[in-house]
């Protein structure tokens, strides 16, 4: 399943950023996930749902935050189905507001490699307004 | 009420399965910007050597949630659903899933612990697909924690 555009273990070094990008996040994106998912919690459209539990108002699916973010290291990879270990921890939520957009701010460093196993853990930075809402995000691919 | 710790080590019987259809994954990878070919194009992931469109590595979480909500659901369990937050998420994919898969998932689970009015519930999914001669491949491996806040917290 190789392709030219893959990355090669040798050319990495820890440290390395392999991308940034930027996600803007509306209340249509929200929506089109809940329905993609399954996921129909109200705290994710619904702004008076959500200020009754105590949310600033509408948040994103971690989910799809975590979801989203993964995709840099997909097209790095050159290959959606090289990523063999993902996790993260959901540590501040990001408010989505009627109106705009909520931005998320993405970046992909190579955090470890293992040259036995063929892997590669990629960290993400996930942030929205400056602050981290993803935590310990780590992509394994294997190269 | 407040979860009930004799749930750990609990496993449910394994689900009906699910069946992984083409349309879906381009529907949740449109959702999440996954835009890459192999998860929209026959031709390119048959090219890059699948069998079928390819899911996104978040895409389990669609299969996972289904088993997931035995739990949440099970009125035994205690788990207030209007208190939980989601704490973390971990994919492990033993092969990727594919269009045409059909997978079955036993939901173990792992640890139920208590602590500064939180309940950290950990769960953990099987995912296997069912072959054509009745036995089964590992797919994925999903474990979830919710933070179930207790009364007054």
């Amino acid at each position: 399943m190789s392709t030219d555009a893959r990355p090669a273990l040798t050319d990495l070094s820890v440290g390395d950023v392999v991308g940034n990008r930027t996600v803007e996040v509306d209340r249509a994106r929200l929506v089109r996930y809940a329905g993609a998912s399954g996921d129909f919690n109200p705290i994710h459209w619904d702004d008076a749902f959500a200020a009754g539990v105590g949310l600033p108002g509408v948040i994103a699916h971690g989910m799809f935050t975590m979801g989203a973010a993964v995709a840099l290291v997909e097209d790095w990879a050159g290959d959606p189905g090289a990523v063999v270990d993902y996790q993260a921890r959901f540590t501040r939520p990001v408010p989505v507001p009627s109106r705009g957009v909520a931005t998320l701010d993405v970046t992909g460093t190579v955090g470890a490699i293992d040259a036995d196993a063929g892997t590669v853990r990629i960290d993400l930075t996930v942030t929205s307004e400056g602050a981290r809402v993803l935590g310990k995000t780590q992509a394994v691919v294997r190269l | 009420m407040s979860v009930n710790l004799a749930y750990v080590g609990r496993e449910y019987p394994a689900t009906a399965p699910y069946s992984v259809g083409r349309e879906k994954l381009r529907e949740f990878a449109s959702a999440v910007g996954a835009s890459h070919p192999v998860h929209h194009d026959l031709v390119a992931a048959r090219g890059a050597g699948y069998p079928d469109l390819v899911a996104a590595p978040t895409f389990a979480v669609v299969v996972a949630q289904r088993a997931e909500s035995q739990l949440v659901q099970d009125p035994g369990a205690g788990i207030d659903f209007s208190r939980v937050v989601h704490a973390d998420e971990r994919f492990t994919h033993h092969r990727p899933i594919v269009a045409g898969d059909e997978l079955v998932t036993v939901l173990h689970v792992d640890s139920i612990v208590e602590r500064a009015g939180l309940a950290m519930v950990t769960t953990r999914c099987e995912i296997v697909a069912a072959l054509p001669d009745g036995g089964t491949e590992p797919v994925s491996t999903v474990t979830s924690t919710l933070a179930v806040r207790g009364e007054g917290a």
